[in-house]
């Protein structure tokens, strides 16, 4: 790989190529040290059984809990899902996956920053933004690869799914939505922070946003102030979507897919935030 | 303390580990606020179960409300095994190698701390779960037995926790275990009773899993009547629990301290 050593972290200038420095453009520059960031955090991620394991292990252990346990809960009156509890719980588990990808990326860039890692990107790289998009990629990689093992598991043991190859892309496209503003999010703290020490402040907050959607019965079936959080939590729409795709039903996707795109917006200028922050800092 | 009783010796770091313990609220809070959000979830989240035939009690938060004491005691379980691991990193066992006090005493006392906080939880679960209206079913007269149940789980997985820091005798292994313990509970009766469990297998690992009996002894408090049954099966297991590993946490401990 160019630019980085994955033994060391050492960085070389990302600008080099074969032909010099000063030869690469500007945009290119910046997708090459994005790529390089993206490159060395998934290279990370598969050979390091530390982080692989836990990111694969967690949401098959919340799926099969859930779905095993509580699969009784199907036959409460007004439980309207078609497509049986495994599937309707499926839909927050590949949600719940998508966002712990994002906050785990959280814990890389926290990491680099102790490490002394970050502090020399930061030097090296002339567009520093750079370094959200190679988090970011990365994080969409490993989640494409828990949410393909998720898919395989769920439908190795019976999971019911109705929906057509264009409802599993928009599936997967709402996942990666998903997985992206948890990366947005969980950068902004530990772009801030800049130590793994900051961990329960970028897992906490999303774990409770997470449970408190619908997660155990529909919307319609909840009390109490949990229904009145739900009512407003914006993650609500992207685990009643995710559940109606495997259905086959495409209600609630766009609203799902409008809410991220805001949401991610202000996500976004949260973590650019926290970069300068760093950027202010010294890294 | 060279003609210290066992007594005195367990007293002595007994008290190390419950001011150790208080001064700590980064690891007292979390272990108090999260079982008590996710409950507080769960009984908004599962209300509806209680519709189901055969649930029962009508109301979702006496059901839910034994699952915050586990959830503490897994809490207890890792910062029992944390501290003593971190005895272990810093060499405070190695000086204590060097002191007749014994293998005995040195763990108990260890395990004080536990105890104090899963009385002291238990107590504020009670009370914040009533507030927020449980029933307790089992009556006023039962709230000792509650009390002393609380404590007696938070002793057994305390020694669960110090079994497995004897062992690997670093702090960040024993962190690291959260997941597994967590694991147990979500593999037991704690969101529907055990004969309303609808997969078989699901069934029969929170059958032989033993923190569902943990559980339904508590909870068979919160619905009531007094279910001395329950409750003997409760305390069973915590004694069970507690001297297997216990000794084991002792035997490991004298293997690494060389005695």
């Amino acid at each position: 790989m160019n630019g980085v050593d994955d033994r060391t972290g050492q960085v070389r200038p990302v600008g080099r190529t074969s032909a010099g420095i000063g030869r690469v453009s500007g945009p290119a520059r910046f997708l090459q040290s994005a790529r390089i960031l993206a490159w060395r955090n998934v290279h990370n991620f598969f050979t390091n059984p530390a982080l692989l394991l836990p990111a694969i292990l967690f949401p098959l252990f919340f799926f099969t809990a859930f779905a095993g346990g509580l699969s009784r809960v199907q036959h409460v009156p007004g439980f309207n899902y078609p497509n049986g509890y495994t599937t309707f719980q499926f839909g927050f588990v590949l949600v719940q996956a998508a966002a712990f990808g994002g906050v785990f990326a959280g814990f890389s860039i926290a990491r680099d920053f102790e490490s002394g890692f970050s502090r020399r990107v930061m030097l090296a790289t002339p567009h520093r933004s750079s370094m959200i998009l190679g988090y970011s990629v990365a994080a969409m990689v490993r989640a494409v690869v828990v949410v393909t093992l998720l898919f395989v598991v769920g439908l190795a043991s019976g999971m019911n799914v109705s929906s057509g190859p264009a409802d599993l892309v928009l599936i997967v496209l709402l996942a990666m939505a998903m997985n992206m503003l948890a990366v947005l999010f969980a950068s902004g703290i530990a772009f801030r922070f800049r130590t793994i020490q900051a961990g329960p402040l970028m897992q906490t907050p999303m774990f409770m946003a997470l449970f408190l959607t619908p997660v155990y019965v529909p919307y319609e079936l909840l009390s109490g102030w949990v229904k009145t959080v739900a009512g407003v939590n914006p993650l609500t729409k992207v685990v009643e979507a995710s559940r109606y795709l495997l259905a086959g039903m495409t209600d609630e996707v766009a609203i799902a897919f409008g809410l991220c795109l805001v949401v991610g917006l202000v996500l976004f200028g949260w973590s650019l935030s926290g970069l300068r922050n760093a950027e202010r800092s010294g890294g | 303390m060279a003609h210290a009783s066992a007594f005195d010796q367990a007293r002595e770091i007994a008290r190390r580990s419950v001011v150790s313990t208080m001064r700590r609220p980064a690891q007292i809070v979390p272990a108090l606020i999260f079982p008590m959000f996710l409950v507080a979830i769960n009984a908004s989240g599962l209300d509806a179960a209680t519709k189901l035939p055969g649930f029962p009690t009508d109301s979702y938060l006496t059901f839910a409300l034994a699952v915050p004491f586990i959830q503490s005691g897994i809490f207890s379980l890792l910062n029992a095994g944390t501290d003593l691991a971190r005895d272990i990193e810093t060499g405070f066992m190695d000086r204590m190698a060097l002191t007749p006090i014994s293998r005995a005493a040195l763990i108990a006392g260890e395990l004080g701390g536990v105890i104090v906080q899963g009385v002291l939880f238990g107590t504020i679960y009670l009370v914040v779960g009533v507030a927020a209206g449980s029933g307790f079913g089992a009556g006023a007269a039962a709230v000792p037995l509650l009390i002393l149940l609380a404590g007696s789980i938070a002793l057994a997985l305390g020694c669960v926790g110090m079994f497995v820091a004897a062992r690997v005798g670093d702090s960040e292994v024993m962190q690291s275990t959260f997941p597994l313990f967590f694991m147990f509970m979500f593999f037991s009766s704690m969101a529907i009773p055990r004969p309303m469990i609808e997969k078989d297998w699901f069934r029969t690992i929170a059958t032989i899993n033993p923190v569902s009996y943990l559980i339904e002894g508590i909870r068979g408090l919160f619905i009531g009547p007094l279910d001395w049954g329950s409750l003997a099966i409760a305390f069973g297991v915590c004694a069970a629990l507690t001297a297997i590993f216990l000794t084991g946490a002792a035997r490991a401990l004298g293997a690494r301290l060389g005695r």
